[in-house]
């Protein structure tokens, strides 16, 4: 089953085509990686898929249903979670509370519900908050679920991004450069809490990355952007040596 | 015992500004914009519990409820209309047309109710608690006002504290875009705040005009740019902060009223938050950001 369908997907800012003619198939279930040069348009890719970006031309399908024209939220509702290249968490918020924020759109109670405090009120905060914690225990963030989120240490910082993400109930997770500023080890660590978040929460992943070890360690299919354009898709180590991928990423 | 009553009267009046800078600092935080049609929304709140109780002759309590109900979809209007389309545009542009809103909801009123002051009937009534053989009064409307307080203040922590709403808020007044991209309706969140804001200002309105009982167009003008000099003095985007720079506000008017001078009484309250900001410029509660260089 296909869970994301990208078909012909195109975007200009002012006579800039940023990205052009892009066709994507992601399998339900599959880990796959977007990569490419500085400024080939991956990002862009991404912020399109969300909703961030209204694309000029083409089609974006999540499980069959059409995401052009719907607005971020929207989108999230209909399952699609990401991270960011440049960490965005809710820095003022406790560790607790960003990844609350993500279960905002799955738990409903009224308002007048809330003013009473009464009934599901209650056991829906609650229930929200518990299901918060377990995520914070995958990630091995519980310790600091009080803590402000702006005074944890960096790799944790990226691991709550995604521990936010995940809360949020996704069928397609998109990952922005997870590795960024991260040292072997931590990468190492990051890599198998991937793997763990897409058994765990049967999760479909796309990530961005530029760390060609992550890329090869868990990624099953790329698919490689160069000045917006599809330059080559396939298992890594096909797409890895072929010679126009290495002179995109090198030069002659 | 006068230092007593006087002290009263300026946690009452506090308590009027901190209900009224609730509302500045709230929609300052969640949308960033200073919206100065807010003082109007508190005179349009006093008129409709005015005009219900007098010309349809409804009971007090159901005109206040009224009249927050009013005022509530009021803030949504103005919010829609004056302010959403100019999500994108810079925080002058806002200013400029909250400032065109206050002078149109002033002239509106102006239209429709007269240019004569009303005598506003207090909604709580004239009783008083007389203490120490009736050498200590306390009128009625300042213990209503004060606990009204209290309680709005305790409710709202907890609102955004506590539940789902007030995250999304908190989330919202962070990080708009990130918000959105974790589920939150922004505009939902946003026309919540203006929902909220607005919904006090009909309450601080009616307690405001239980006590100084003029009613004119103009009313709501004033305080409401002393309630947001307290939402600055206590640090704009704070609750606790528009709570305490409110109270603080109401007791400097009270005290430099009766012990200084009544001509100089507003330029005495203006006077200490110019030193206020000179020496915390961030207000009393307001979280000092340092810039990254």
């Amino acid at each position: 089953m296909t869970t994301l369908e990208v078909t012909k997907l195109g975007i200009s800012f002012g006579g800039l085509r940023a990205v052009d003619e892009l066709s994507m198939k992601i399998e339900k279930g599959s880990l796959v990686g977007l990569i490419g040069p500085n400024g080939a348009g991956k990002t862009t890719v991404f912020n399109m898929l969300t909703g961030v970006y209204r694309p000029t031309d083409g089609g974006i399908r999540l499980e069959g249903e059409n995401l052009i024209g719907k607005k971020p939220f929207e989108i999230n509702h209909m399952g699609v979670a990401r991270t960011f290249q440049n960490i965005r968490l809710f820095p003022k918020q406790s560790v607790l509370d960003n990844v609350m924020v993500g279960f905002n759109n799955q738990i409903t109670y009224s308002l007048a519900e809330s003013i009473l405090h009464v009934g599901s009120y209650r056991k829906k905060e609650r229930e929200m908050r518990e299901r918060s914690l377990e995520i914070l225990r995958v990630f091995h963030l519980e310790d600091s679920a009080q803590t402000l989120s702006s005074n944890l240490p960096y790799g944790k910082q990226r691991k709550l991004e995604i521990a936010r993400a995940l809360a949020t109930n996704p069928k397609l997770l998109l990952l922005d450069e997870p590795a960024a500023g991260m040292n072997p080890n931590e990468t190492g660590e990051l890599m198998d809490t991937i793997r763990l978040v897409r058994k765990k929460y049967n999760v479909t992943i796309l990530l961005i990355e530029h760390d060609m070890k992550l890329v090869q360690g868990i990624c099953e299919y790329l698919y490689v952007l160069n000045f917006g354009r599809l330059l080559a898709e396939g298992a890594p180590e096909k797409v890895l040596n072929d010679p126009a991928v290495v002179k995109a990423y090198l030069g002659d | 015992m006068t230092f007593l009553s006087h002290l009263i009267n300026g946690v009452s009046l506090g308590s009027v500004y901190a209900i009224i800078a609730l509302g500045y600092t709230m929609v300052y935080g969640i949308a960033k914009m200073l919206n100065f049609a807010h003082g109007d929304v508190i005179m349009v709140g006093a008129y409709i519990s005015f005009c219900t109780t007098s010309y349809l002759g409804l009971s007090p309590f159901v005109s206040v409820l009224f009249s927050i109900f009013v005022c509530t979809v009021l803030g949504i209007v103005i919010e829609r209309l004056a302010y959403k389309p100019l999500r994108q545009a810079p925080s002058l542009a806002v200013l400029i047309t909250a400032i065109g809103v206050s002078y149109f909801l002033q002239n509106a009123a102006l239209l429709i109710w007269g240019s004569s002051p009303k005598t506003f009937t207090s909604v709580v009534g004239n009783w008083s608690v007389r203490l120490f053989d009736g050498q200590l009064v306390i009128s009625g409307v300042a213990i209503v006002t004060i606990l009204a307080c209290i309680i709005i203040m305790l409710c709202l922590t907890l609102f955004i504290n506590r539940t789902k709403m007030g995250t999304a808020m908190r989330a919202v007044s962070e990080d708009k875009a990130a918000a959105g991209l974790m589920g939150i309706n922004v505009n939902t969140t946003i026309s919540m705040t203006f929902a909220i804001g607005s919904g006090l200002a009909a309450i601080a309105g009616i307690l405001m005009c239980s006590a100084y009982p003029t009613l004119m167009p103009t009313t709501g003008s004033m305080p409401g740019i002393k309630a947001f000099t307290a939402a600055v003095f206590g640090g704009i985007g704070s609750i606790p902060g528009a709570m305490l720079g409110g109270i603080l506000l109401g007791l400097i008017e009270i005290f430099s009223k009766a012990y200084i001078s009544t001509q100089l009484s507003d330029a005495i309250v203006f006077a200490v938050l110019i030193v206020v900001l000179i020496v915390k410029p961030d207000g009393l509660l307001g979280k000092h950001v340092s810039e990254k260089v």
